[in-house]
């Protein structure tokens, strides 16, 4: 009963929005704020809707209810209760129905917290809030249904795919679609900005907020997602510039580019028609990602061949949105009022140059990734694009930006004096020197690249903080003046400041870790030692385990430097007999911010194994940049400015007067 | 009939998500206005001015500029065209429709032509404890399986599964369970023997390196375990060697108690490695199997000789087992179980006549019993031979 209650479930999510996105717009356009209000009780009935689906499903799971197809095919009832539950997004079905319920919750925030959005605004938005999410329903219902049904259930399932019974890849995708999801936000309201033909003053203010929260998810899901790459696919590497990754790394630089340039659209009213089109293009970049991880379109075209209705589904949807808001934007954007005038060297000019590489930088991502694609679809013939590719292009993009990071926060609004800029940024300057001057006197006789690129990643800390410094005035005042403006500083300054120091924070990571690690492959016996850089690992036998759901080969390895036992390091190989497949799980030794990293590769006859050892330095970095990033993106959310609906202390006070 | 009901109500919610917002007619709230965010951005300029992030001259412009679009939008708002609730009523009235009649029927249609009312939930905690399915084979067996996989040190587990796993031809899993037993409680002539077997099924027949190590082992451990030394013959033949293994089986022969039902399939191997040893008392072996003994059905011997011939021969074996099976049946009609033996071994063969036939010969001979007969008839229906 219960899969048939969370399948009626979604049918009514799907008749809901199809009203919710025939009423509130055409009470939009008669200007009827009886049926304009009609989307703001239908989205959030919705979410309960697609919420008591979701739930449903997560119930067949945990339950392991066979009779549901998607379960038999994805779960096993001798699964840790954790991955039976993340075994609900861990398919094509699930991570559906788990997308369109954060698209529904969106859409319940914007009728929650809408009441200071012009009726007409609010009406469109939830319109087109529909419109997608009655798309991606249909399509759950018409070809990807989690609720199919077996008459006869079978007694026990296939198992979820052991490389994703993992606790990282159990919030990764939920991290990664918040991300995508909430870019359609901003994306309404572009759309819902093109069909009323202006852009309201609340418009510019919405757009950041939710571009922002939006763009915290995606960074924390693909940075959770590299990591976890890193220690389960057992290869050591933190990114493959494979097209999944790719897929995600898209929305992430539109997004980049669409909350910078959503800063001067809200601050200066300026690049309206701009960060429109760049709303639009993120959402596109996010759907995108969402079918091209899901369908297996990416990694086989035939997957197309092999499924066509649900291929030709999604290419319906692609279509209809990305094209379909295009030709809007070409049709109705020469029709908006155009914002405020800037010089070039300026704030908002940085802005459009931060736009312009970001932009350019997703453009070679978007051709790497698509154009093996294409061809093959067209010609037949299979081409890899790797790494080396991405390293000619989108490093090069890189380099710019990065260096032109610390300018844009210390340049004045509307004229600015880049001059004067550079000449605040001789101490960061100084320290990239010191920083590289360092790097070599460590590194010797390394790669060039590394302490150059080391000597950037402290241009871009150092330049980041000496916003703040200036602002404060540390070092010229007293510290407890300084220490007091550092408090009265808008919470955004701080945000942006601490963002830039993750950007830089990151890059040293993989500098670090691309530039000076080390790394060997040997096959080794019982008893034996190996060495890389300083560290002595001797391995002492591997052992038999039982697990809940598979057997283990755990190896023990004694980690010495200089004679003196660091600990010892256990990577295993866990053999799942459901699916017959083997995962590695890579033994991590954290030393600071590097690692040591072991991993397990296959036995030979003559009784040694196969192991592969990696020395990171600064590995760590990789990762902490970006929660660092996420933690500005925080702050600079909870700045009180930019709360959605806050009600004003000023006028608060003054209604309460009177009743003292 | 609770499902429906249940559906019923969430189709009513639905509804109700958009009849209410219509009901409160004219009560819609204030919307916001651009002109309070420009008055927060007049606001934000002077704390901009004030911390020196925007110079003076620059301020004043960007304040003018503000003021210029403040202006702009508070006469926009004072022009805005009025609302007029006489044509609003007509736009409610088919958004009614929409809701009462569309919402409805179109998600009901969507769900009858998509959906799976008739069926119920089938939790795994339901489905173990459901009496219907504790028959199946296939259940029990997963029973076991769900077991060892929690427990997988319980010996006497993988003892009790890996017969099964030999008739069901899994053998694969019929190794492993061997294995484990053999691990668990220590190895005996017969474990040994019996993993071997495993091993040579695993192997479509073939005696194995492993498996004759196997056998090896049970031999050493009892010199007369005559399945080992079987299948040491077999191996033997397999090699080639067919002198000795003419020589093997003609001592087992040799040493067999007279009521050994194996020694049959002994004599034909050994009638093909050399058809002058066939001895002329061949058929007196057979009769000593069957007539009168109560017998259970096949014995563990008979499952492992079958497992290791080759297809053909196994039905015929199987064939021949079931025959035997229905000879007895006609002499004592009494045995509830022995016919029920027989129907699901013709429906296993797939002779659904014969199968017919022999549930009209056990109604007739269980006349007398009608809870057998009710047994019989249960069979009948779960095997699907209706009709």
């Amino acid at each position: 009963m219960i899969p048939e209650i969370g399948h009626f479930a979604l049918v009514l999510a799907l008749g809901l929005a199809l009203i919710q996105v025939v009423v509130p717009a055409w009470g939009a356009r008669t200007r009827d704020p009886v049926l304009m209000s009609v989307g703001d009780v239908t989205a959030p009935v919705q979410l309960l809707f697609v919420a008591a689906a979701f739930a449903a499903l997560v119930w067949c799971y945990v339950t392991s209810d066979f009779s549901v197809a998607n379960v038999f095919e994805n779960s096993h009832s001798a699964k840790p209760l954790i991955y039976k539950i993340s075994g609900v997004w861990g398919n094509h079905e699930g991570s559906m129905l788990l997308w369109v319920l954060i698209l529904a919750f969106f859409g319940a925030l914007v009728a929650a917290f809408g009441s200071n959005l012009p009726l007409s605004l609010k009406a469109n938005v939830l319109a087109v809030q529909a419109s997608i999410a009655a798309a991606f329903y249909a399509f759950i219902l018409a070809t990807s249904n989690p609720f199919a049904r077996l008459a006869q259930a079978p007694f026990e399932g296939r198992d979820l795919n052991p490389v994703l019974q993992d606790l990282g890849l159990a919030i990764h995708p939920p991290l990664l679609y918040v991300g995508y999801v909430g870019f359609s936000i901003s994306f309404s309201f572009a759309i819902a900005a093109l069909i009323d033909g202006r852009t309201d003053a609340a418009w510019a203010r919405w757009v950041r907020p939710w571009t922002l929260g939006a763009w915290m998810f995606l960074t924390l899901g693909i940075a959770m997602g590299s990591y976890w790459a890193y220690y389960e696919l057992g290869w050591g590497g933190f990114w493959f510039w494979d097209p999944v990754e790719n897929a995600s790394l898209m929305p992430w630089i539109a997004g980049t580019a669409l909350l910078h340039s959503a800063v001067v659209m809200e601050k200066r009213n300026a690049l309206k028609v701009w960060t429109i089109l760049l709303a639009i293009l993120t959402f596109s970049l996010s759907l995108l990602g969402t079918f091209l991880v899901r369908s297996g379109v990416l990694t086989s075209v035939h997957a197309f061949a092999t499924d066509p209705t649900r291929g030709i589904f999604i290419l319906a949807i692609l279509i209809f949105f990305i094209g379909g808001a295009l030709a809007l934007y070409a049709w109705r954007a020469p029709a908006l009022k155009q914002g405020g005038l800037f010089a070039p060297v300026s704030r908002e000019g940085a802005l459009v140059l931060n736009n312009l590489l970001l932009t350019t930088a997703c453009a070679t991502v978007f051709v790497g990734t698509l154009y093996p694609l294409a061809l093959e679809a067209v010609t037949g013939e299979k081409i890899s694009v790797g790494a080396p590719f991405f390293n000619a292009t989108f490093g090069p993009l890189m380099i710019p930006l990065l260096i032109a990071v610390p300018f844009g926060p210390l340049i004045a609004w509307k004229r600015g004096d880049v001059y004067g800029v550079a000449q605040r940024l001789i101490f960061a300057l100084g320290a990239a020197v010191i920083a590289v001057a360092v790097a070599f006197g460590i590194a010797g006789h390394g790669p060039v690249m590394a302490p150059l690129g080391i000597g950037l990643a402290a241009f871009v800390i150092a330049g980041a903080l000496t916003d703040i410094v200036d602002r404060t005035g540390l070092f010229r005042v007293s510290f407890s003046t300084a220490f007091a403006r550092a408090r009265g500083l808008p919470r955004s300054a701080w945000g942006t400041t601490i963002a830039h120091c993750g950007a830089g924070v990151m890059l040293l990571g993989v500098m670090g870790d691309t530039q000076w690690g080390a790394e060997r492959i040997v096959a080794l016996k019982p008893g034996e030692v190996v060495s890389i850089r300083h560290y002595d690992f001797t391995f002492e036998g591997a052992t038999p385990r039982d697990g809940p759901n598979y057997r283990e080969q755990i190896a023990r390895f004694t980690v010495r430097r200089n004679g003196h036992v660091l600990g010892t390091m256990q990577p295993t190989k866990r053999s799942f007999a459901t699916r017959q497949s083997t995962t590695t799980e890579a033994a991590l030794m954290t030393r600071g911010v590097s690692q040591l990293y072991l991993s397990l590769g296959d036995s030979n006859p003559d009784g040694s194994t196969v192991v592969r050892l990696y020395h990171k330095p600064l590995v760590l970095l990789i990762w902490l940049g970006p929660v660092i990033m996420v933690l500005g993106g925080g702050l600079s959310l909870s700045d009180r400015r930019l709360r959605i609906g806050a009600p004003k202390p000023a006028r608060q006070k003054t209604t309460l007067q009177p009743a003292e | 009939m609770t499902l429906w009901f249940i559906l019923a109500l969430m189709t009513v919610a639905a509804v109700f998500a958009v009849l209410w917002p219509l009901s409160r007619h004219g009560a819609y709230r204030p919307s916001g206005t651009d002109i309070a965010v420009y008055q927060d951005q007049l606001e934000e300029l002077d704390r901009d001015r004030k911390a020196g992030l925007i110079a003076e001259p620059e301020a004043v412009a960007a304040r003018v500029e503000v003021a210029r679009r403040l202006i702009a939008a508070a006469d926009a708002d004072a022009s805005a065209g009025a609302f007029k609730p006489s044509q609003s009523r007509r736009r409610v009235a088919m958004v009614l429709v929409l809701a009462l009649a569309l919402l409805p029927i179109g998600a009901g249609a969507l769900y009858v032509m998509t959906g799976s009312p008739q069926l119920p939930g089938m939790p795994l905690a339901a489905r173990v404890s459901a009496p219907a399915e504790a028959s199946s084979i296939e259940s029990l067996i997963a029973k076991v399986e769900a077991h060892l996989e929690r427990s997988p040190e319980d010996g006497r587990g993988w003892e009790v599964l890996a017969p099964v796993y030999m008739r069901l031809g899994r053998f694969d899993d019929a190794v492993k369970a061997r294995r484990n037993a053999l691990r668990l409680h220590g190895a005996t002539a017969a474990r040994e023997a019996d993993f071997g077997e495993a091993l040579v099924g695993a192997a479509n027949g073939v005696v194995t390196a492993d498996a004759k190590a196997a056998f090896e082992r049970a031999r050493a451990l009892d010199a007369r375990m005559f399945k080992a030394a079987y299948f040491l013959g077999l191996a033997a033949e397999q090699d080639g060697r067919r002198e000795e293994a003419a020589s093997i089986w003609r001592g087992l022969i040799a040493t067999a108690p007279p009521e050994a039902s194996w020694v049959e399939l002994i004599r034909s191997s050994l009638a093909r490695v050399d058809p002058a040893a066939v001895a002329p008392s061949a058929p007196s072996a057979q009769g000593s199997a069957a007539p009168g003994s109560p017998s259970p059905g096949p014995t563990a011997d008979d499952m492992a000789a079958a497992a290791s011939l080759p297809p053909e021969q196994r039905s015929e074996m199987v064939r021949g087992m079931v025959d035997r099976l229905a000879t007895r049946l006609r002499q004592d009609g009494s045995d509830v179980d022995g016919w029920l033996r027989l129907l699901r071994a013709y429906a296993v063969l797939g002779d659904a006549e014969k199968a017919k036939a022999a549930a009209a010969e056990a109604r007739r001979a269980l006349s007398g019993a009608p809870e057998k007969l009710h047994r019989v008839e249960e069979a009948v229906k779960a095997l699907g031979l209706e009709g």
